[in-house]
């Protein structure tokens, strides 16, 4: 059963917290912020828009991209994220998982996965990256995010190095391999071209849920038509 | 009847959803009160108890903070009380996360864990089945989706405060309505603008 589909990554949005508001009045099932940036700055102002949008946006909000601390995670729940996205953090100091899950929730972590199609011996099939898909790890995804989730990840935000900004489609067999794989709730991210795509990381890629960003950035679809179209070909979505 | 003349309070132990909670509320024109005061609290007209995490930590804050007694005085006095998530599941007579342990026991039964064979946490919107006919729903259509993020669910000794029932491997209890005790499983704060709808009417109908 698919329920919750989180449509949106505000990545290049303009005024985040106006974007967040038209993407809820939308039906829009959750905000994801992504690549909010590492710096102390960066994340200042992050916390002052996640407050803003907590006030009128009432849909789950995960923040991420950036985060390198419990402490880190803490502000942006305290300004109200509901969850934190890791990445490299994670797979610097897994623990960090483990710690977070056991003060905030494991339905709180959420571990952020950049794969890379790779034919790396110890990786073979996909390989993590970090530092926003630019490192590669040499760690194997399937292999990583057993581990996470076995630590405290609660769901997977799980992006496509190769697919992604490419609008061919998701990768679907990687979410159908990490689907698969953990008994936690997978996002695919990356491959978004056509409401085809949603469609099949849903129902090939086993995906629990879709966030595509360009094709709602630049309006070409609208969230409501995009689960018109879903609903229609028989994937449970919610409409009001 | 002007909204600010109300006292409404959400109920501060050291955990959950709070500023969720807030931001609905003052969304709506309201100006709750979020404190760990009992005189406060049993002054209010309405009293929001929030909850996430776990049932055994939020039965232990409770205690803690000397709140176990002030939501049981609450209940005594009919006072309008809405319980989220955690808090709903505090209300039965013991939960079985992380052993067995007691609750509160406002609503007899027992707190259980979602069944294998799913994802658990059931993180997500899905559809609340409305068995009873309450001024709480008004508006809302049957079978409209909410916000879910729970591990265990609250399992009531017989049917009579069971409001609305939730599927998810099972068909479980989402909704408990008994006088003036109002408790969710899932969260009305994050389910949009149903969500917003339901604290909308449990307010006109508690302060009315």
């Amino acid at each position: 059963m698919v329920k919750g589909t989180s449509f949106t990554n505000l990545r290049d949005a303009g005024d985040p917290v106006e974007q967040a508001a038209f993407y809820y009045r939308e039906g829009a099932d959750e905000l994801v912020f992504l690549d909010i940036g590492a710096t102390p700055e960066a994340r200042n102002t992050m916390v002052n828009v996640v407050e803003k949008v907590a006030r009128q946006v009432f849909v789950p909000l995960c923040v991420g991209g950036g985060l390198r601390t419990i402490d880190d995670m803490r502000r942006m729940l305290q300004a109200g994220a509901d969850k934190v996205s890791i990445n490299t953090a994670a797979v610097q100091n897994p623990g960090l998982l483990r710690e977070g899950a056991a003060i905030f929730g494991r339905q709180c972590m959420v571990l952020a996965v950049d794969a890379r199609r790779s034919d790396n011996e110890n990786a073979a099939g996909w390989e993590v990256c970090t530092h926003g898909g630019r490192k590669p790890t040499g760690i194997n995804v399937l292999k990583w995010i057993e581990e996470a989730v076995g630590l405290g990840a609660g769901e997977i935000l799980l992006t496509s190095w190769d697919a992604d900004g490419h609008r061919a489609g998701y990768d679907n067999e990687l979410n159908r391999a990490v689907s698969e794989l953990v008994a936690v709730p997978v996002i695919a991210s990356g491959g978004a071209g056509t409401l085809e795509h949603l469609y099949q990381a849903l129902a090939f890629g086993r995906a629990d849920a879709v966030l595509a960003a360009s094709i709602f950035h630049y309006r070409e679809y609208s969230i409501r038509q995009t689960k018109e179209y879903l609903a229609a070909k028989g994937i449970p979505v919610r409409l009001q | 009847m002007k909204k600010d003349t109300k006292k409404i309070a959400v109920i501060d132990y050291g955990a959950g959803n709070i500023g969720s909670v807030v931001n609905a509320l003052v969304k709506l024109g309201y100006q709750p009160t979020v404190t760990d005061s009992v005189s406060v609290i049993l002054k209010s007209d309405a009293v929001f108890l929030p909850g996430v995490g776990a049932g055994r930590d939020t039965m232990q804050s409770l205690q803690a903070s000397g709140m176990t007694a002030a939501v049981l005085k609450l209940v005594e006095l009919r006072r309008p009380l809405f319980a989220i998530c955690v808090g709903m599941q505090v209300l039965l007579s013991s939960t079985e996360e992380d052993g067995e342990h007691r609750c509160l026991g406002i609503i007899p039964g027992k707190v259980r864990r979602l069944p294998q064979g799913l994802k658990v946490p059931h993180m997500g919107w899905n559809q609340v089945r409305q068995v009873v006919s309450h001024p709480v729903f008004n508006s809302i259509p049957d079978n409209t989706d909410f916000y879910f993020v729970h591990s265990y669910y609250a399992h009531p000794a017989d049917s009579s405060a069971v409001a609305a029932v939730t599927e998810y491997g099972i068909e479980f209890c989402s909704m408990l309505i008994k006088d003036n005790l109002f408790a969710t499983q899932f969260h009305p704060e994050k389910s949009g603008e149903p969500g917003l709808t339901m604290y909308s009417n449990f307010l006109k109908h508690a302060l009315s």
